[in-house]
């Protein structure tokens, strides 16, 4: 059994409206060395098998983002 | 003509949809999402709503249902489908239609009249429409910020499947118009084949002047006539 994270992000050059909204919050508080901030989604899951690194890349790409706009990151532990 | 309305956990704009063929003297039926298998349709619609909750992405999981795979083969054999808003989410994730739906640029659910001009008339879904015909449709969505890359957007001109775009009154298509960050306002495009047309406003909420609008009606006005000059084939 694995654990495994997913990291999906809208992708560079996509405005991402949500993260300029945050990031005049941060500046708002006083925080204006802060820039480039954006949001995206942070899954995780447990699999089992010897194919998970090949089957996370496919659940990636044809579910958990869309590859038009998103990009995705995949992390496996032990 | 008989249309087939499918229904989606989370779908809300179904039995809108419904009404409004059936106003138009039209059979209809609903299709439900674990359906495999029906026939005998001249049109399907994928209503709006939030299929699946709209969990992960608008449209995500929805385009994994069951019924899908026929709405796929109803699509390349050239049958009539319509999709909105939820239901234009759901072929921009299924791959019928290019590009995807980003969130409003507002960050706010919009839900209000809009304006949009009719850029080709020459479609299954808008030949009751004339020409850069302005109409007033309405819009409620949160994710109806329409976007593709510059290589599927030149493809879109080029093939003129762009059909509905944000505009003034007076049918003026700069930034100012768009509600939602769209690209270039667009606000309904159709495959290359013309057959499949995805588009944010609900035609099936203007279908009467008592309700602010009756331009709705053309939308299925027109697919009734195309349909009746055997375009779209039925799926037998």
């Amino acid at each position: 059994m694995a654990k495994a994270k997913v990291f999906v992000t809208l992708k560079e050059g996509i405005l991402d409206p949500q993260g300029q909204t945050v990031e005049n919050a941060l500046k708002n508080l006083g925080y204006n060395n802060v820039s480039n901030l954006r949001i995206g989604k942070y899954i995780t899951l447990d699999i089992e098998g010897d194919n998970t690194k090949k089957e996370l890349e496919e659940m990636s790409h044809k579910l958990l983002a869309n590859p038009i706009i998103e990009d995705y990151q995949i992390e496996i532990e032990g | 003509m008989k249309f087939g309305v499918l229904v989606f956990p989370g779908s809300n704009c179904d039995t809108d949809c419904h009404w409004a063929v059936s106003e138009l003297g039209q059979e209809v039926d609903y299709i439900w999402h674990h359906q495999t298998d029906f026939n005998g349709y001249d049109c399907l619609i994928l209503p709006g709503g939030f299929s699946y909750g709209d969990f992960l992405r608008s449209g995500a999981i929805a385009r994994f249902s069951p019924v899908m795979k026929k709405v796929k083969q109803y699509a390349q054999t050239g049958g009539l489908i319509i999709g909105i808003c939820n239901g234009f989410q759901i072929l921009l994730e299924a791959g019928l239609l290019p590009g995807a739906m980003k969130r409003n640029d507002s960050l706010k659910f919009i839900c209000r009249h809009v304006n949009l001009k009719t850029e080709n008339n020459q479609t299954s879904f808008t030949n009751k429409f004339t020409h850069g015909q302005v109409v007033s449709i309405p819009i409620a969505h949160n994710e109806g910020s329409y976007f593709a890359d510059e290589a599927t957007l030149k493809v879109l001109k080029e093939n003129n499947q762009i059909i509905f775009r944000y505009c003034s009154e007076t049918g003026n298509t700069s930034e100012k118009y768009c509600p939602n960050g769209a690209l270039e306002n667009i606000a309904g495009i159709c495959n290359k084949e013309g057959n499949v047309l995805g588009m944010m406003p609900h035609p099936e909420r203007a279908m009467s002047d008592m309700l602010g609008s009756s331009d709705g009606r053309m939308v299925f006005e027109s697919i009734i006539a195309a349909s009746l000059q055997g375009r779209g084939k039925r799926d037998e």
